[in-house]
């Protein structure tokens, strides 16, 4: 990852062993431990009802084995003690079960005062997810320290997605059109996988990201502090970094092959058709409001699913992607 | 009640044995306007076998496309439309009708003693509806397919370019078929029972495909009228589901799954009472409780519409997931007093492996997996990291196709005999039976660990940690396929080479082992009197399997009684 800064080896270099058995993978957040235990809880009875059925099917199956045509049968068809046992034991089991993951549920949802926590903004559109933090840096990946409470704050520009990251055992839907709202407390150094987990077409199975958890909340500052992705970076090169990092390669390439979106070689200066029936020789400017208002313009053949990157693409971010756009028109 | 049918009965007498429903009448005419409940039965078997060999062959391609990440065989954009019509046309085409349909049409009536179902002409036009439905799917996958799951949640769906409409016509349509079916059912069922025969002497099957019918008369117009909405949202741009026309996206999913869930015991209801009836069939013996098994029927239509909430655990308030995940763990008892019930039947009987016992077997198994597995999924907290993965996509694979596609099995082995009279390969049936059971938990029981580890589902692509789960998976799903043509095979050449069937080869007191197999035109020569279902005493063993199972002295006195009474009736008027 071009991002990953110093900090970001460090805690790597610090993860702790990996807790992994079949079932759950290890445990990153403070749910993880209260979800794991209910989850083999449930486990364990359903592994011995499952004994119990099979057993008993393979038992009667093996002892009341047909010999004859004629053979008798007997036993009995109706019996109050047992049929109330077993209505009676299994409402218990799962009202245990019903209250106990009622109660995991609700420390899930029930979100920490706004002082406690640190408040991130995320953007999930087809098919990658931003993130912005206090002081206006926006970044493809989440990073976030340990021990502390994160609260997200989520927006679908377009689709429905989910909010997946399984080491944090968190997950939650992002509906268009209304702000969802989660929280999590990583306590487990590492890299994770953010993945959607709500169908949401052709690139889905892509729409991942990283997440980092810091050492503590001073190593997140540090990376806070000095990140600059752009820092050191002649335009052209930081504008490849913007074409890379901040979702276009789901639909656009330079390699002269149309994805989703057109192929963006050439883009600038020459004739292209459009679904209203214009033309137009376009320009940078073209580009700069096809970033910024995509449903202005549709090149003719293409859907209009692009969203805006009004507020989330900085005028020195789209200067340094013309200049990216140009530089790989040449060959 | 009726006793008009276009064939001529005495249009034509085949040369083998005795004239029969199958060669009354030939020609395509007397197929395709045919009003016998037997012969629509058949004709569903072999559209809804077509419709499920399709949707068979596209999660082939689905599993041979996952043995690796990235890109096998089909692009992202192909996968997409592949799970989704695989997941439509199961649904709609295969699961929903096809033991109501298929095999209920052929037997709720001689199960009844009737000649036929209570509206015979509508029980056509389900058939046509269907057919009619089937047509726009086709028609859908010639313009641009589907790709948006079967659940068709918006925005993605009102947004995509691919064809929505049509697609969605054609579950219109057939949910009408699924209606009109239902409707004929219930009145079959309350009005046609045979004197002597009461709500608490019917076979367990029927309570099971009455509570079925309920439960698509009330449930599919909503989806209905969802399917319209989606409509119009679509071309008028109504925005009741858009947000950017104003509308609310989790609107959608309350209709869908105000539906779907309700769909689902639609689905596995009938499983059930076919299970009912082949377990005290091959143990020979009375159900445990024949009440409770009954009851536990209602209750499962009662409660299936209460639950469906629990589809929206990631997206709801906490008060409402509550309320729903309490109702769906009060669904789960009527489910396992129907196991433990069946367990307990088979306690001190005469237990046979025939082929369609080894179904009803592995029904028991498989169902218990995915039944149990619904309680991680019932659990709030639980569900969080599992929701929308593999887990539950072997889960409800567990309860669908483990559950309800091997009791379609098992039912198709026990009534293929009355349907055809020809038994098939015994040694051949038992084989494939087990190849389904072991190819089956091969694909599905790596997605639990799969899902659990963090694996979501309708994914094209996926992150290599996963890749052993999904290798064992591909080879157990053509296992499973392989078993399933052994199966069709097996049954297949029954038809020309297998023996002849007896009336009763199995040593059911049920009424459609009455009937000759094949049974003729009208069913019965003659009235049948209602009688205990479960009473094996009505029965007795032949000597031989040639002739399989007899009247007893006490069915016979029964019958001679009835007949007196019908003569002595006949009289007085």
């Amino acid at each position: 990852m071009t991002l990953l800064n110093m900090n970001m080896l460090l805690a790597s270099a610090a993860l702790p062993q990996d807790k992994k058995d079949i079932w759950m993978p290890e445990q990153a957040s403070t749910f993880a431990p209260g979800v794991d235990w209910l989850f083999y809880g449930i486990l364990y009875v359903c592994i011995f009802f499952f004994v119990l059925i099979t057993a008993l099917t393979l038992f009667f199956v093996v002892k009341y084995h047909r010999k004859s045509p004629t053979q008798e049968t007997g036993g009995p068809t109706h019996n109050w003690f047992l049929e109330i046992t077993w209505c009676a034991i299994p409402l218990a089991i799962v009202g245990w079960m019903w209250f106990e993951g009622f109660r995991g549920f609700m420390e899930m949802r029930t979100n920490p005062k706004s002082g406690d926590a640190m408040r991130v903004i995320v953007n999930a559109q087809k098919w990658s997810w931003d993130f912005t933090y206090s002081n206006g840096a926006v970044t493809p990946d989440l990073h976030v320290p340990a021990g502390a409470k994160v609260v997200l704050s989520m927006n679908s520009l377009d689709v429905l997605h989910a909010f997946y990251v399984n080491t944090f055992r968190a997950k939650m839907d992002i509906v268009p059109g209304r702000i969802n709202e989660m929280w999590f407390e990583p306590n487990l150094p590492g890299e994770y996988w953010l993945q959607c987990a709500e169908y949401c077409g052709d690139e889905h199975s892509r729409m991942r990201a990283k997440v980092y958890v810091y050492e503590d909340q001073a190593a997140f500052d540090a990376w806070l502090e000095s990140y600059d992705p752009y820092k050191g970076l002649e335009p052209i090169a930081a504008g490849k970094l913007v074409f890379e990092s901040k979702g276009c390669t789901q639909c656009h390439n330079v390699t002269g092959v149309n994805g989703i979106g057109p192929s963006l070689k050439g883009a600038i200066g020459r004739e292209r058709a459009f679904t209203d029936g214009s033309k137009l020789v376009t320009d940078a400017n073209y580009i700069r409001e096809s970033v910024l208002d995509p449903k202005a313009k549709i090149v003719e053949g293409f859907e209009p699913v692009m969203p805006s990157y009004k507020g989330r693409m900085a005028d020195k971010e789209i200067n340094f992607l013309i200049e990216y756009l140009l530089d790989a028109s040449k060959n | 009640m009726t006793s008009t049918s276009v064939i001529d009965k005495t249009a034509q007498s085949g040369d083998h044995g005795p004239e029969n429903y199958l060669t009354c009448a030939s020609g395509i005419k007397s197929w395709l306007g045919t009003l016998d409940h037997k012969r629509i039965g058949l004709m569903y078997l072999i559209c809804i076998t077509f419709a499920f060999t399709a949707a068979g062959l596209m999660a082939l391609v689905i599993r041979a496309e996952l043995f690796a990440p990235g890109e096998q065989l089909v692009s992202p954009s192909t996968y997409n439309q592949l799970f989704t019509l695989h997941g439509a046309m199961m649904v709609f085409l295969f699961i929903i009708p096809g033991i109501p349909a298929a095999l209920g049409n052929f037997v709720i009536p001689m199960m009844l003693g009737a000649k036929d179902v209570a509206f015979p002409k509508l029980n056509l036009t389900s058939w046509y509806l269907w057919v009619t439905g089937a047509v726009f799917f086709v028609m859908a996958l010639g313009f641009g397919g589907l790709d948006t799951g079967w659940t068709l949640y918006p925005p993605y769906s009102t947004t995509t370019s691919s064809a929505v409409v049509l697609s969605v016509m054609g579950a219109f349509i057939l949910g009408f078929s699924s209606i009109a079916t239902g409707i004929n059912f219930i009145v079959t069922i309350q009005k046609m029972r045979p004197e002597g025969m009461g709500w608490f002497q019917m076979p367990l099957s029927l309570w099971a495909f009455y509570a079925t019918a309920v439960i698509q008369v009330l449930a599919t117009p909503v989806l209905g009228i969802t399917l319209l909405m989606l409509i119009a949202e679509r071309t008028l741009e109504v925005g009741f589901f858009t947000p950017s026309m104003g509308g609310v996206p989790v609107l959608f999913q309350h209709f869908f799954w105000f539906y779907s869930h309700p769909a689902v015991y639609i689905m596995i209801l009938p499983a059930m009472g076919v299970i009912s009836e082949l377990i005290t069939t091959f143990s020979h013996k009375r159900p445990f409780s024949y009440s409770f098994i009954a009851y536990s029927s209602i209750a499962i239509a009662i409660f299936g519409f209460l639950v469906w909430g629990h589809h929206m655990f990631t997206t709801q308030s906490p008060v409402a997931n509550m309320v729903f995940s309490l109702l769906t763990f009060s669904v789960s008892i009527p489910s396992a007093v129907k196991v433990f019930n069946w367990l307990t039947t088979m306690y001190k009987g005469s237990i046979s492996l025939a082929t369609p016992m080894m179904h009803a077997l592995s029904f028991l198994l498989l169902f218990s997996i995915g039944g149990l597995t619904g309680l991680f999924l019932g659990t709030l907290s639980v569900d969080i990291p599992l929701h929308d993965t593999y887990f539950v996509v072997a889960h409800f694979h567990y309860v669908m196709m483990g559950g309800t596609f091997v009791a379609f099995l098992g039912a198709l082995y026990y009534w293929w005999p009355k349907m055809f009279g020809r038994m098939y390969n015994e040694f051949w049936g038992r084989i494939a039976a087990v190849g389904v059971f072991i190819g089956f938990n091969l694909t599905f029981f790596p997605q639990f660990i799969a899902g659990s580890q963090g694996m979501p589902r309708r994914y094209f692509d996926y992150l290599p940690q996963f890749q052993i789960y999904h290798q064992w998976s591909t080879v157990g799903a053509f296992v499973l396929g392989g078993s399933i043509l052994i199966a069709a095979l097996n049954l297949l050449s029954s038809l020309r080479n297998g023996k002849k069937a007896p009336a009763n080869p199995w040593g059911s007191p049920g009424l459609e082992w009455v009937a000759s197999s094949p049974p003729s035109h009208y069913n019965f020569d003659e009235d049948v009197p209602g009688r205990d279902p479960y009473d094996m005493e009505l029965v007795e063993w032949g000597g031989s399997p040639e002739v399989g199972y007899v009247p007893s002295a006490k069915a016979k006195a029964a019958f001679e009684e009835a007949r007196k009474k019908a003569s002595a009736h006949g009289r007085a008027h």
